[in-house]
Formats: structure tokens, sequence, C-alpha cells
């Protein structure tokens, strides 16, 4: 059984198709790419998946089970988890806070025993903070943990909001845009941990890239969205081959 | 100085029933990005449940039926009119501000004065235009400490509010719901996809600030124990004014301006005629607010979030 199954789904903005007849399966551990130019739908579809918008039509399948209509905060704690193309952190917080905030869902102490400090809080939410502490050493950013999150560099929120994603354990793993914004050093070591994150916790990830570079080296297989719809689909060398993709990026106008 | 002291008492007294009520309002507007204006009415139903708990405690003592000091109905008393409150607060969250998440501001705003209206002119239809008195559960004692003049009252309301607020203070900073507020304060959007639903979140911000602000309700009962539906309005607004001068959703900060609230109106009221007292006291407020905008503890950013 697929991890992750998408049947027929379309989304309608007004009277817009902003995705249309949309078709993913994923198996566990996969890494699939999901690239197309701006304004393409390739966000929305994060979006649908996660439960943010309801898709106007199709089937969602999360191990089987269609999500479709239920809550994001569902969807979530099912095992499915997201970074953002634009940063989304918590400012004044502290990367610390932001690993155990994502655990959340994960302690088990009800509203009493949070009132009058029990040892069963104490007990939970240490470990928490011990789990937090691990996640925080294989991402890098240990020696951060106490910062709040505005003072750091633009890399190093990136990598938060990686552990974030991480810290809730998903089953698979929607990042839209990892490198947005980053300079080439920065780039080179995200793609290395992305690499790590997919040895280590065995998970799916689904990633949505502008450079192709990264999306080649890192996919199995990748989509090409166009205005909605899906014009290829393949392995990175199929990709590049593809006629559609390359008209779909660099335009008809043949260069001289 | 022994003059001073005795106002300082006093002024610690007044602050914390304005502290308790900013927590709730600053809460609520921290989190949930809106203003409540139903809370100083919600004040004034936990006075009232207060009322109807103690005298239905006291009369269950009377029959014979429990036996229990008063000091211990006091205690059940302010626990069991937290607990009801809250659930009037959870209603308020699900009726009127749920169906309006999406709403404008200002919608969301006349519905707090909305829910207000509608209490007090329930009260005044459940119980009738009467005042009730608050029962005596605990027999004024005066203690004289070199010339100042505290009673067991006073002590007992300030201790009261003081431990509520070191609990919320650790609620917030140690636990993961407290944790989930804070981060539903900066960014909630992404809060969902931490497996945290909003809805629980934003319900959990009504009980507690309702909770509050009937321990609040209790306390001044027991201060100054006649009840009537409107006294929640004036204390609703003034401690709205501790809720901004705080900081937006900062619990140190809506419970030190709640306390400032306190100190600046007795001490007027003690160097000026005591109807010049609001006049001078609010406008040393404003004051405060033209230096410092933000509040004590609010950061100085445009409010961009919406819930």
């Amino acid at each position: 059984m697929p991890l992750l199954e998408v049947k027929n789904m379309s989304h309608d903005f007004g009277g817009l198709r902003a995705v249309s007849d949309y078709n993913l399966v994923i198996e566990p551990g996969q890494v699939r790419g999901l690239i197309g130019p701006n304004g393409a739908g390739k966000t929305t579809v994060f979006n649908l998946l996660t439960g943010v918008y309801r898709p106007t039509e199709g089937e969602i399948l999360l191990e089987g089970k269609n999500i479709v209509g239920l809550q994001p905060y569902q969807i979530a704690s099912m095992g499915l988890g997201r970074t953002f193309q634009e940063l989304r952190l918590w400012r004044h917080m502290t990367v610390l806070e932001h690993v155990k905030m994502a655990r959340y869902s994960k302690l088990g102490y009800g509203l009493i025993g949070a009132f009058l400090g029990t040892p069963k809080r104490h007990r939970k939410e240490a470990d928490n903070e011990s789990k937090a502490y691990a996640l925080l050493e294989m991402l890098g950013i240990l020696q951060l943990a106490d910062q709040v999150v505005t003072n750091l560099p633009y890399g190093a929120q990136r990598r938060v909001e990686m552990a974030r994603a991480l810290a809730m354990e998903p089953k698979i793993l929607f990042l839209d845009e990892p490198t947005a914004g980053m300079n080439p050093e920065e780039l080179i070591q995200m793609m290395k941990i992305i690499r790590e994150i997919k040895d280590r916790f065995g998970l799916a990830i689904f990633l949505i890239e502008h450079r192709l570079r990264m999306v080649m080296e890192l996919c199995e297989v990748i989509q090409t969205l166009v205005f909605g719809k899906v014009i290829a689909e393949g392995n990175p060398e199929q990709i590049q081959k593809n006629p559609k993709v390359i008209d779909a990026y660099l335009g008809t106008e043949t260069v001289e | 100085m022994i003059f001073f002291l005795q106002n300082l008492v006093n002024a610690l007294q007044w602050g914390s029933f304005y502290a308790l009520i900013a927590l709730g309002y600053s809460m609520v507007y921290g989190i949930l990005m809106l203003f409540n204006f139903a809370h100083g009415d919600i004040f004034m139903v936990g006075a009232y449940i207060g009322f109807g708990v103690a005298t239905g405690l006291l009369a269950l003592v009377s029959t014979g039926m429990i036996t229990a000091p008063n000091w211990m109905i006091l205690v059940l008393t302010i626990l069991f009119s937290m607990i009801l409150t809250s659930f009037v607060g959870m209603i308020v969250e699900r009726v009127g501000y749920r169906p309006l998440r999406d709403a404008p501001r200002a919608s969301a705003a006349i519905t707090g004065l909305m829910i207000g209206i509608i209490l007090e002119t329930g009260n005044l239809i459940l119980l009738g235009a009467r005042r009730v008195s608050f029962p005596a559960l605990i027999q004024t004692e005066t203690y004289n400490l070199g010339g100042v003049y505290i009673t067991n009252k006073k002590i007992m309301i300030v201790v009261v509010s003081l431990a509520l607020m070191l609990a919320l203070h650790q609620f917030v900073q140690r636990t993961k719901w407290g944790m989930a507020m804070r981060a539903m304060a900066y960014d909630y959007t992404v809060v969902p996809l931490m497996g945290v639903s909003i809805n629980t979140i934003a319900r959990l911000t009504f009980a507690i600030g309702s909770a509050l602000a009937a321990a609040a309700g209790i306390l001044f009962g027991v201060a100054y124990p006649v009840l009537d539906p409107y006294m929640g309005i004036v204390f609703g607004w003034k401690a709205f004014v501790a809720a901004i001068l705080g900081g937006r959703g900062s619990v140190l900060g809506a419970t030190l301006a709640g306390f400032l609230l306190g100190f600046i109106e007795i001490f007027v009221a003690m160097i000026f005629p005591s109807t010049l007292r609001d006049l001078i006291a609010y406008s040393i407020i404003l004051l405060i607010l033209v230096f410092r905008p933000h509040g004590f503890f609010g950061e100085p950013y445009s409010a961009r979030l919406r819930l």
C-alpha cells in the first residue's frame, strides 16, 4: 500500500481551476519532487494535501485512509509534516521551544496535572526536552537551543523549521522550497541535511523546488506542474529530456 | 510613612482585582487577537456564581447535611465558581466568537459588547433588579502592624491573587498548552500543522481567563459584599486598560499593570479629592501610553495575526 495516494484531485478558486486532475503516489521512504514555474499551483497542492484547503474533487489517501475533510491538525498528527516557503516561525520563542511545541500531541498528560505540576507532567516534559535536544544536535543547531529565532541567520532559521517538522515524527515530510533565498553554501548544507534526514529517519519526502539541480540530485521521481496540470512525470533523466518541461521552463523561443 | 504604607496595603488589594481581570483580557487579546469586551461581565457573572455557590453551601451546612468551617466553604466556593465560570467563558467563545473567526475584527469587538449586555440583562431578569449581598464567610480581623492596619481579608485577597497569577505563569511557561498559547500568539496558522487544534486552545484560553475573573469576582465579594448586575462594566474597562498597558499577551505585564492601576488610583485618591480620582489616574495612564504605546512588555510590531 502506498503511503500517500492522491486520486483525481481538483481545486477551484472561484471560477479558476487552480489544480486539475492531480494524481500522486508516494511510497514509504521515497523522495519525490514537484517542480514548475511560478504560479503553477505547487504550494496549492501542498495546502490541499495538508488540509488547509479542501479539494473540490478527488480523494487523498494517507495509508489507505481518506483524509479529505479532516482538519489540518488531525492530518498533521496522522504523520504529515511540513515546512513553508516563507519562514513561519514563532519569532520570539526559542529554538528549543519550537521543537518541544511540535511534539505537543505526543505529550500525554492532563490539564489538572498541568496546573498542579504533577510528577507525570515533569517527567513527560523532561523526556520531551531531551528528545528535542537530540534532534537539534542532529540538525547541527544544538548550540542555538536557547536563542530566540528572530535573532538567527536565515539558514539557521530554515534548519529550525526543518527540526520543528521532524519533531512531529512524520511519516512523510513536505518541504516547500527549503532552499529559497539561500546562498550556494547554505544550499549545499541543506541538501546534505535532507539526505541525512532521509537516511536517518527513513521517511518519505515530497519536495517543491525551484532549483532544478537540487531536485535532480535528490529526487527519485519528479512531477512537473504547469497551470495546475501535471505535464510530465518521471525520473530526473526523463524529466530533463522531456520537451514539454524544457518548453515550460525555457519558453518556446529558441536561442541562437 | 505610615499613611503611605496604609495606602500601599489598600492599593495591593485593589490592584489584585484589576490584575486578575486584566489577565483574562490580555490572554484572549494576545492569543486570539480579539478584545473580549464581555470579560468585565464575566467577572460579574463569576461574582454571582460565587454568591450562588456560597449561599448553597451555607444552606447545606445549616441543614446539617455537611459540616464545614467557613474558610473551607470559601475555598470550595472559589474552586467551584472558577470551574462553573470557565464554562460560561467557553460558551461565550463557542457561541459568540468562533463563528466570527474570519469576520472583521470590529464585528468580534461588538460581539463582546452585545454578550456583555446579554449577561447583564439576563442577570436582571433572573435575579430581579436588586442588589444581593455576598455572604460573610470570614469575620474581619484587623491587625495593627506598627500603625498600619491590615485585615485578614486583605491578606487573603492578595495571597490568593498572587498564587493564581503564579500558577498561570507556570502554566504558560512550563506546559504544552502554555507553549501552544504562546505559539498561537506569534503565528497561529502553523499551530495546527503541529497536530494542535486551534479550537481547543481558544476554548482553554477563554476558560482560564474566565476562571480568573470568577476568582476576582469572589474576592471582590469578600471585600465589598454588595453585588449588582452592572458591577463588571467599569471594572472591565479599567482592567482592559491594564491589559493594554501591560503589553499584548504578557502575563507579567498585565499583572504589573493591574497593580499599577490600583496604586495610581489609591494614591491619587490619597492626595486629591476622591471625585477627581479617575480623572487624574487615567490622565497619568494616558501619558504613560504616549511614551510606551506598546505597553510595558508589548513588542513594537504591528498586529498582523488574525483568528
